[in-house]
């Protein structure tokens, strides 16, 4: 298992966000974290990029104890954040740049990486652009270039299809599944748009901060298209 | 363990700091011009209201020009400080705080870096400073532009982690009016920048009392000694003191187990 959560637990003051999360993502699988908004799912993100810490339950990255050796769990992880995080004055290749040399990469293994990133997603013409003229689009593509630098063995998306248009999304989306099939990248996609979910893909199900459900997509929904399935176990009664 | 990795990430962290700078030139003419404003028209006006005895460092009368220098290049230090920890709050909403706290190093040393950064910006501007104010006749022993060098990073380091560990504190830009006018001014005001101490014991003890244990008037001293090359040993401990408190303070903001920087969204 690449990627393993166990009994996790946060929450804001009185209000609980997650309640004993656990699940479990196999190596080189695309798996989709789908909830509703308000699931939990950035708390997640939050809790799982070691931005803040939980006071129990444990998450493993790639073997590493996020908790215990934090710093081994974030070299092997690549996170694409669901806020904007490049430097709009500053060109793509500058923006990689900047991020591998946090990861300590310089010289020439820096720009080969930095060109082969680039290439995988398509955006090696626009390296000289700065990030201010790229479009939406564009920008989430360097920021995924960017995550994919140091070789990770996971990579964590925040709802990265937030704001973009549906040429985009269906073109962010694809290239993702493209790298988890081609490359053995483990992946988890944070999302509430089923649309993105493959059938083959490990589906988890947060809802109010619970695992409802984890497992191959196809074999969860069964026949029910996962749109409906995902309406009706995730419904409030009103 | 290699220290390669460390040295990469520190020249690129302070060096993205500079480009930000270089990018932002309405800022460096802000900071320029600011403390500008304060010698040539206050200090012009104040001169004749205020007399000065000599006190150490200066060997002869001065006058209330050269007495402020030092206080406006704290003045720079200062706001820079803050402006720097107003972006980080800034940084922190736009989500490239959370790219720097994903690198695989001790946080510590990431917040070290980014003050570094700044503390160097802070170093030019004040470097870019003196250059006018001896354009203007104020000139300051040759080696004390070198000497002053030292004081300047530990004054903006210091300067610098007050702001980082009120940026920790500080949830919402809206809220950062309020520091500038509740940490800014008194910091400004009631420190040596503008008088002496002695004057300033004349009219309240209590206010000299006050003005003695602010850190800003320890850098100010550290800034005014080192112009003329001596050390002020007592201001030196003073501000690296307060410093380390600083930056234990900021630290503990940005703990992850403390959660500041979490956001809900």
């Amino acid at each position: 298992m690449s990627l393993t959560v166990t009994d996790l637990s946060y929450s804001y003051g009185a209000k609980t966000a997650l309640s004993q999360v656990s699940f479990a993502v196999p190596e080189g699988r695309f798996a989709a974290l789908l909830g509703p908004n308000g699931a939990g799912k950035s708390t997640l993100y939050g809790l799982l990029t070691g931005l803040f810490s939980a006071p129990s339950g444990q998450i493993r990255v790639a073997g590493h104890d996020l908790a215990r050796n934090p710093r081994a769990a974030l070299a092997v992880m690549g996170v694409v954040f669901q806020q904007p995080t490049l430097d709009l004055d500053l060109s793509v290749r500058q923006n990689l740049r900047y991020f591998a040399a946090l990861h300590g990469l310089s010289g020439r293994d820096r720009d080969r990486r930095i060109d082969a990133a680039l290439d995988r997603l398509a955006m090696r013409a626009r390296a000289g652009e700065k990030a201010r003229d790229l479009n939406g689009g564009h920008r989430r593509r360097t920021e995924i270039a960017r995550a994919l630098l140091h070789d990770p063995r996971v990579l964590l998306l925040d709802e990265p299809t937030v704001g973009l248009d549906a040429a985009a999304r269906s073109a962010i989306t694809d290239h993702v599944h493209a790298l988890a099939r081609d490359t053995g990248l483990t992946v988890l996609w944070a999302t509430h748009l089923t649309d993105e979910v493959l059938p083959g893909d490990h589906l988890v199900l947060l809802h109010q901060g619970r695992v409802l459900a984890s497992g191959t997509a196809s074999a969860l929904h069964g026949t029910t298209p996962l749109r409906d399935w995902f309406l009706s176990r995730t419904a409030v009664p009103a | 363990m290699s220290l390669r990795p460390w040295l990469i990430a520190f020249r690129a962290i302070t060096a993205r700091e500079a480009l930000r700078f270089v990018h932002q030139r309405e800022r460096f003419l802000a900071a320029l011009v600011r403390p500008l404003v304060w010698l040539l028209v206050f200090a012009a006006g104040f001169r004749a209201a205020l007399g000065l005895s000599i006190i150490p460092p200066y060997q002869t009368y001065i006058t209330y020009e050269t007495y402020i220098i030092p206080g406006l290049c704290g003045m720079i230090l200062l706001f820079n400080g803050m402006q720097s920890s107003l972006s980080l709050v800034y940084d922190r909403e736009m989500g490239s705080m959370r790219l720097l706290l994903t690198a695989p190093l001790p946080r510590w040393f990431l917040l070290f870096s980014k003050l570094c950064g700044a503390s160097f910006i802070s170093i030019l501007q004040v470097l870019a400073f003196l250059a006018v104010a001896a354009a203007f006749g104020i000139v300051l022993p040759l080696w004390g532009y070198v000497a002053v060098l030292p004081a300047l990073l530990i004054g903006g380091l210091m300067l610098g982690a007050l702001g980082l560990a009120l940026s920790s504190f500080i949830k919402q830009l809206e809220n950062f009016a309020g520091v500038m006018n509740f940490v800014i001014f008194p910091m400004f005001f009631l420190s040596s920048a503008l008088y002496p101490l002695w004057k300033m014991a004349e009219s309240s003890p209590l206010l000299r009392d006050i003005c003695a244990v602010n850190p800003f008037t320890h850098v100010v001293e550290l800034i005014r000694f080192a112009l003329y090359l001596q050390l002020n040993l007592a201001a030196l401990g003073w501000v690296l003191l307060t410093a380390l408190v600083f930056m234990a303070l900021a630290l503990w903001g940005y703990d992850p187990a403390r959660g500041l920087v979490r956001r809900k969204g």
